[in-house]
C-alpha cells in the first residue's frame, strides 16, 4: 500500500507547545474582553439599585421645586437638566463653527506638510485637562470677556459653556476632518475638472458627501459637552445647590457638576434621606443620553461607509 | 487626405482655416486647439516627462498611447492644469491654448477647467442625483433657473446617449447607474458646462467591451463639436478613434534608475498604425513590447 510507502509520515498538527500557548493566548484575551463588559455590567446594576431606590422613595412634590438643593430634599431635576442643556448649547455655538471650519482648513486647504503639525498641535490642545479650562474659565473668560461685556457674576454659565466649547473643538475638528478626509478624491478632481473653485468644492461637494461624518462629530460633540464635569463644577459656580433658571450669566449647575459636588470634599455625601440616591438617578439619566446620543453617532457613522 | 479648406467657428467667428494633410508637421498650424512645445513636468526633482511637442487640432481626436508610466496622463493633465492640484508637480516649456499661454501667470486654473473639460478613468458621478449631478456645472456657471437648468440636463444627456435609459429617473442617485451609464453620466456632464476641449483619462478601463463600445460611439458622435485628446491603453481603442496619435515610452536612467517618459513620434493615426517612422512605435504597436 502507498501509505506505508510514504517516506516519511507528515504530521498535520500543531505541536503541543504550539497548541498550548495559542490556547493561552486565546483565554488571556476573553478574559481582558470580558473584564469591560463584567465592569460595564456593574457600573449600571449599582447605577440602577440606588436610582430605584430613589425612585421608589422620593415623593413627587419634591422632584418639582425651585431648585436643586438635594441635602434639603430639593430635587427639581428639570434644573439640572437645564443647565446640561443651556452649558451643552453654548459649547456648540462656541465648537462648532470653529472645529468645522478647522477641519475644513485641515483637510481641503492646509498642504500636506502644514497638516501634519497642525493636527498634532490639535491633538495636544485634546489633552488638556478639563480641569485646567475650568480655572481658565473662572480666571480669563469670566472676567476679561463675559464680565467685559456684561454685569454677570464671576461664576457664570456663559463662561463655562465657552471653555467647554473649547475644550470640544479638537474632538469636533477631528472627527470633522477625518469625515471630510475619506471623501474620495476622486469626486473633489471631478469638481475641479468642471471648473469649481475650492470653496464651491468644499461646500457642494466635499461636505454634502461628508455630512453623516459630520452629523456623527455633532451627535459625539454633544454627548462630550453633556458629560462634561470639571470645567462647569469649577466654573459655573452653584456647588451647593442651585435654583432653576434660565439665565446664563448667572450660576448655574449641571447634571454632572451636581454629582460631583455633592461627593466632593468627604468620603460621605453629606445630606438628608435621599441625597446620596438622587445621585445615583442623575448619572442614570446622564448615562441613559449618553448612550442614546452614542447609538444614534453609531448609526450616521455606519451610514457614512456606505454612501460611496 | 488631402488638403482641404475648412470654414470653422471658433469662439462664435467664422475663421477660414486651410488644412494640411500632415497633422502635427507644421509649428503653429491655425487650427490648433493645443500647441505645446519642449513641455516637461517633474514631481519634485523627478522628471516625469520631458520634451513634449504636439500640436492638437480642433476637433479632431488625439490619442496618447504608451506603456504603463510613460507619461500619458501626465502630459494629459497639463491641459487642464489638474496637475496643479499635486503639490510637488512642476511644468517647463511653453504649453499655448488658442494662443494663450496656459501657464502663465495671468491664467486661472479655474477658468481653463471650465473650456476644458475632462473625464477620468473611474467614473466619479457625485453622491447625487442624476439631475444633480447634469445641473453641478451650469449651477456654478450661475444658471439658477429650473426650466434653463432642465434644457441643459436633458439635452446633455441625449448627446451623451443616456437620455433614454435615465429619463424617468433622473431624480435617483447616479450612484445606482451601471459603470457604463456612469462614464456616459460623467461625459454628459462634462458636455453640459460647453467646454472647447475634453480631456480622456482612459475613459474605458474600467468598462466592459459592450459599454467600450458604446463610449467609443459617443466620442465619434461629439468629436463633431469638440476636440478630444484621449489617453488609452489599448492600441485597437487609439486605431479606431483617433484621428492622430502620440505615441510615448519610458526611458530608464541608467545612473538613477528613474524612468522618464518621452514623446517617440506624433503623426495621423493611420500612419503610426501602418508605417511608423520610429523602430520604437513600430515595436509597440505590433505587440512586440509593452
Amino acid at each position: 500500500m502507498t501509505v506505508v510507502d510514504s517516506p516519511a509520515p507528515v504530521s498535520l498538527q500543531l505541536s503541543g507547545r504550539r497548541a498550548r500557548s495559542e490556547r493561552i493566548a486565546r483565554v488571556l484575551f476573553l478574559v481582558a474582553g470580558l473584564t469591560s463588559v463584567l465592569v460595564s455590567v456593574l457600573i449600571l446594576w449599582s447605577l440602577t439599585r440606588e436610582a430605584w431606590t430613589f425612585v421608589s422613595q422620593v415623593e413627587a412634590a419634591a422632584l418639582w421645586t425651585d431648585g436643586w438643593f438635594p441635602r434639603r430634599g430639593m430635587y427639581d431635576i428639570r434644573t439640572i437638566v437645564l443647565g446640561s442643556f443651556l452649558i451643552t448649547g453654548i459649547a456648540l455655538l462656541v465648537a462648532i463653527p470653529i472645529g468645522l471650519s478647522a477641519a475644513i482648513y485641515l483637510s481641503e486647504y492646509a498642504s500636506p506638510r502644514l497638516r501634519r503639525i497642525l493636527k498634532p498641535v490639535l491633538e495636544i490642545l485634546a489633552g488638556i485637562p478639563s480641569v485646567v479650562l475650568g480655572f481658565f474659565a473662572l480666571t480669563f473668560i469670566s472676567p476679561e470677556i463675559v464680565q467685559r461685556f456684561s454685569d454677570a457674576d464671576q461664576f457664570n454659565m456663559l463662561a463655562a459653556g465657552i471653555a467647554v466649547g473649547i475644550l470640544v473643538i479638537p474632538l469636533v475638528a477631528s472627527v470633522s476632518e477625518d469625515a471630510m478626509r475619506s471623501v474620495p478624491n476622486a469626486l473633489r478632481e471631478a469638481s475641479y475638472g468642471l471648473g469649481a473653485r475650492k470653496i464651491s468644492t468644499t461646500v457642494r461637494i466635499v461636505i454634502p458627501a461628508a455630512v453623516s461624518g459630520l452629523v456623527a462629530a455633532l451627535i459625539i460633540a454633544v454627548s462630550r459637552a453633556i458629560g462634561e464635569t470639571m470645567v462647569v463644577f469649577v466654573a459655573a459656580g452653584a456647588t451647593g445647590g442651585s435654583l432653576f433658571s434660565t439665565n446664563v450669566l448667572g450660576p448655574g449647575q449641571t447634571m454632572t457638576a451636581a454629582i460631583a459636588s455633592q461627593a466632593a470634599g468627604t468620603d460621605q455625601v453629606v445630606g438628608e434621606g435621599l441625597t446620596f440616591q438622587s445621585l445615583f438617578f442623575v448619572a442614570m439619566l446622564l448615562f441613559i443620553i449618553t448612550l442614546f446620543l452614542n447609538l444614534i453617532a453609531d448609526r450616521f457613522v455606519r451610514r457614512v461607509r456606505q454612501t460611496y | 487626405m488631402d488638403a482641404d479648406l475648412n470654414i470653422e467657428t471658433i469662439g462664435g467667428t467664422r475663421v477660414t482655416t486651410t488644412q494640411q494633410d500632415t497633422m502635427g508637421s507644421s509649428p503653429s498650424s491655425p487650427s490648433a486647439v493645443f500647441s505645446v512645445r519642449d513641455l516637461n513636468v517633474y514631481y519634485g526633482r523627478f522628471l516625469a516627462v520631458r520634451n513634449v511637442d504636439v500640436d492638437i487640432i480642433e476637433r479632431k481626436i488625439t490619442a496618447f498611447i504608451g506603456p504603463s508610466g510613460c507619461g500619458k496622463t501626465t502630459v494629459l493633465r497639463c491641459f487642464n492644469r489638474m496637475n496643479d492640484l499635486i503639490e510637488t508637480a512642476r511644468v517647463e516649456g511653453d504649453l499655448q491654448y488658442r494662443g494663450i499661454d496656459l501657464y502663465s501667470a495671468n491664467v486661472n486654473a479655474t477658468e481653463v477647467r471650465r473650456r476644458i473639460g475632462m473625464v477620468f478613468q473611474k467614473p466619479n458621478p457625485f453622491p447625487k442625483s442624476i439631475y444633480d449631478n447634469l445641473a453641478f456645472g451650469p449651477r456654478l456657471n450661475g444658471v439658477k433657473k429650473k426650466n434653463e437648468l432642465d434644457d441643459v440636463v436633458e439635452s446633455s444627456l441625449k448627446r451623451a446617449a443616456l437620455w433614454d435609459e435615465v429619463k424617468d429617473r433622473l431624480k435617483a442617485s447616479a450612484m445606482g447607474l451601471s459603470g457604463g451609464q456612469q462614464q456616459r453620466l460623467c461625459i454628459a456632464r462634462c458636455i453640459a458646462v460647453e467646454p472647447d476641449v475634453i480631456l480622456m483619462d482612459e475613459p474605458c478601463s474600467a468598462l466592459d467591451p459592450i459599454a467600450t463600445a458604446r463610449i467609443e460611439d459617443l466620442m465619434q458622435e461629439i468629436k463633431k463639436d469638440y476636440t478630444i485628446i484621449i489617453v488609452t491603453h489599448n492600441m485597437q481603442q487609439a486605431a479606431r478613434v483617433s484621428d492622430q496619435t502620440a505615441f510615448f515610452t519610458t526611458e530608464v536612467n541608467s545612473v538613477s534608475d528613474l524612468r522618464t517618459g518621452v514623446l517617440v513620434e506624433f503623426d495621423a493615426t493611420p500612419k503610426i498604425f501602418s508605417n511608423p517612422s520610429d523602430e520604437r512605435t513600430e515595436a509597440y504597436v505590433t505587440g512586440r513590447f509593452g
